[in-house]
């Protein structure tokens, strides 16, 4: 079991600076981002090399809150940000926190190209099923049938699995957690932050304020309950009847092989290129 | 400071403007590129990506150039000098984060080798028509720096000035090569290194505690640092306030944007950079910019042959405008004469300073090729009349 950290956490937010944030009472985002700053308190990442960036959206305006090297960048770009700045300084650990609209929608193409490139990076896709600070619009994973105030009648499109995407485009880490499940998740980040290569958890976090509402589930408590009753881990869903496995959604890591990374690779190359120039000269 | 002899490749050498102007960021320092392949510019980063990891620098092809320029503003926040590379549809793809890099005052260079537009245009040919898109053409009030190379020997020394003024000013300096400068090749010398003068970026020496990243007074350029130093800054595409965090309120957005405004139209007078010539006594006076000029020259020294007191004023720097400089002429000369590679875009502005005290005279051109030297000696004769 992890220890609880309490007071080291708030060394680690701008809580003198910052605060009150702009979360909606009941919202799970806040939830996560405690979760991010125990598994950095138990690596041991010194917060000078921390980088977090973020696209736009309200898990985006998690940087400011959170005392490391923090850019709140554009609108489903925050991946090929984080690109530039890792590529360009190695020695810095750079997490990415994006929304299910911000990773997955306008930033479609960003994070599949990321899983595929495998750099040392990882990124948090908060996934509440919609765009919660527009007005709760409908997002790729928003599920079938549910409604949002841009499918009165119910979300006719299928969704993205994101773990399913990441794993088929070559994301060296995949896993998916809860914010109802604080301590598997801290979990879940501390291993995915310590992954050598691109790494990506989907968290499900409840939005009572745009996706509930529109869901009779107005009631956070009610959206927390479901993330305990609707999910099981993937160990638990081995020992399940598939009748019992209707409509769950499993928890857990899904993928975590060894494959060459990218900075490692550039490094390669260089080498390669600079025995070239030796040779030729 | 003197460059790092690492990017530096002293010597004579025959380059097109794409590769040299590629060798120019290499000699002032930058060691990020990012890009998506696009004619007529992808020789720029095709030497870059040769070069590159015998010297510490490191290229990514990005999935779009979305994704380069954000790439090249994160990579600037390490501290490291970057460009991006593009020619007319990825220049419009790029506006959403150069606006980004305005917005957080990120120094950086663009290059841009002007194709035919709109839209797919003309790939393999030249144009002009994106030079008021250089301007402002991301949403929202800023202003940036455009250079506007005329030769592959410009398209080198010109892009390393733009590096050092993006640093002086801490924003994406926009290079407009044209597709003729671009794929033109002509000799290119290099000096040695101990010649070439670059800005290196300055960091704040403010303890962490003092360091606020948007702290100036009027046209002041804030400090910058870099992640990793122990600062632990916030940059947001928010408006902002002097710590670099969210106000949603008019008074932020007063101080925010006005901010970015003036530290170029205040800081103008050393920003701007024109040649002139002949300019004393002249009845008309030519202003052009990249290919444009070259052409313009021989329609000059037609216009003299027949007795027309013609001077000409070469844009290098073409934003911020010279708009002093053409309001003294304004009045002093009969008219102004302003062939450009687009329906007029530049003209406006000259017109604009001119305030009526001249007549103005655009030449346009639609693109795929440049001005026939007789179209621009027939708007000079009429200027003249
Ligand atoms: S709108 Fe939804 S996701 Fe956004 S802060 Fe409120 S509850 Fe959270």
């Amino acid at each position: 079991m992890m220890a609880v950290h309490l007071p080291y956490e708030h060394k680690y937010l701008r809580h003198k600076k910052k605060f009150p944030h702009v979360w909606c009472p009941g919202c799970g985002i806040g939830i996560l981002m405690g979760s991010i700053i125990r598994a950095i308190i138990d690596l041991d990442w010194k917060k000078d090399d921390v980088v977090v960036s973020s696209g736009i959206g309200c898990t985006s305006r998690m940087p400011v809150y959170l005392d490391f090297n923090t850019l709140h960048t554009t609108h489903g770009r925050a991946l090929a940000f984080s690109t530039g700045v890792k590529l360009a300084n190695p020695t810095l650990k750079v997490i990415t926190v994006m929304g299910d609209g911000d990773a997955l929608a306008i930033g479609g193409n960003h994070i599949i190209h990321t899983a595929r490139r495998n750099m040392d990076m990882t990124a948090i896709v908060v996934n509440n099923n919609n765009y919660g600070m527009t007005g709760g619009q409908f997002s790729p994973t928003t599920p079938e049938g549910a409604r949002t105030s841009t499918t009165p009648y119910g979300m006719m499109e299928p969704n993205f699995d994101v773990c399913d995407l990441m794993s088929g485009a070559g994301a060296t880490f995949v896993a998916r957690g809860t914010v109802y499940h604080v301590m598997e998740l801290d979990r879940i980040f501390k291993r995915a932050m310590e992954k050598k290569g691109f790494s990506v958890v989907e968290v499900l976090s409840p939005c009572p304020t745009s996706f509930g509402r529109a869901n009779n589930q107005a009631d956070p408590v009610d959206m927390m309950e479901s993330l305990r009753d609707d999910t099981v881990t993937v160990k638990q869903a081995t020992k399940m009847k598939q009748q019992d496995l209707e409509g769950k959604i499993l928890r857990g890591i899904f993928r975590d092989v060894d494959v060459p990374e990218y900075l490692d690779r550039y490094e390669e190359l260089c080498q390669r290129a600079r025995e070239r120039l030796e040779m030729n000269q | 400071m003197k460059t790092d002899p690492a990017g530096v490749l002293t010597g004579t050498h025959y380059f097109d403007g794409d590769w040299a102007c590629g060798e120019g960021a290499m000699a002032a320092g930058c060691r990020f590129v990012a890009g998506y392949p696009i004619t007529p510019s992808t020789e720029v980063v095709e030497r870059i990506s040769g070069r590159f990891p015998t010297m510490g620098g490191t290229f990514i092809q990005m999935e779009d150039e979305l994704g380069s320029m954000a790439a090249v503003v994160g990579a600037a926040w390490t501290g490291t000098k970057c460009m991006t590379v593009t020619s007319g549809p990825g220049f419009s793809l790029m506006m959403e984060n150069i606006g980004l890099g305005a917005m957080m005052e990120t120094p950086c260079v663009v290059v841009n080798v002007q194709r035919g537009g709109p839209s797919t245009g003309l790939p393999t040919m030249t144009g002009q028509a994106d030079i008021m898109q250089a301007r402002w053409g991301s949403h929202g009030d800023y202003e940036l720096i455009s250079l506007s190379p005329q030769s592959p020997q410009e398209a080198f020394d010109l892009v390393i000035e733009a590096f050092n003024l993006s640093e002086l000013y801490r924003v994406p300096v926009m290079f407009m090569m044209d597709e003729c400068v671009g794929h033109m090749t002509e000799k290119v010398i290099i000096p040695p290194a101990e010649e070439i003068e670059i800005v290196q970026r300055k960091l704040s020496d403010k303890s962490p505690e003092e360091y606020l990243p948007y702290d100036f007074e009027g046209k002041e350029i804030p400090e910058i640092i870099r992640a990793g130093d122990g600062y632990r800054f916030h940059t947001t595409g928010l408006t902002h306030d002097k710590r670099g965090y969210p106000v949603m309120s008019a008074e932020c957005q007063e101080f925010n944007v006005r901010h970015l405004v003036d530290k170029i139209r205040q800081n103008a007078d050393d920003i701007v950079r024109y040649d002139e010539e002949q300019i004393d006594g002249a009845d008309v006076v030519v202003i052009a910019y990249g290919i444009t000029a070259r052409v313009t020259r021989m329609a000059i020294d037609m216009a003299r042959e027949k007795g027309v007191k013609v001077g000409f004023m070469r844009l290098i720097v073409v934003w911020p405008f010279p708009e002093k400089r053409i309001r003294e002429l304004a009045g002093n000369v009969k008219g102004f004469v302003v062939p450009e590679i687009n329906y007029g875009q530049v003209v406006l502005e000259v017109e604009r300073c001119a305030a009526g005290k001249s007549t103005t005279v655009g030449v346009p051109h639609g693109g795929g090729g440049v001005h026939d030297p007789e179209v621009i000696l027939e708007a000079i004769m009429g200027a003249a009349q």
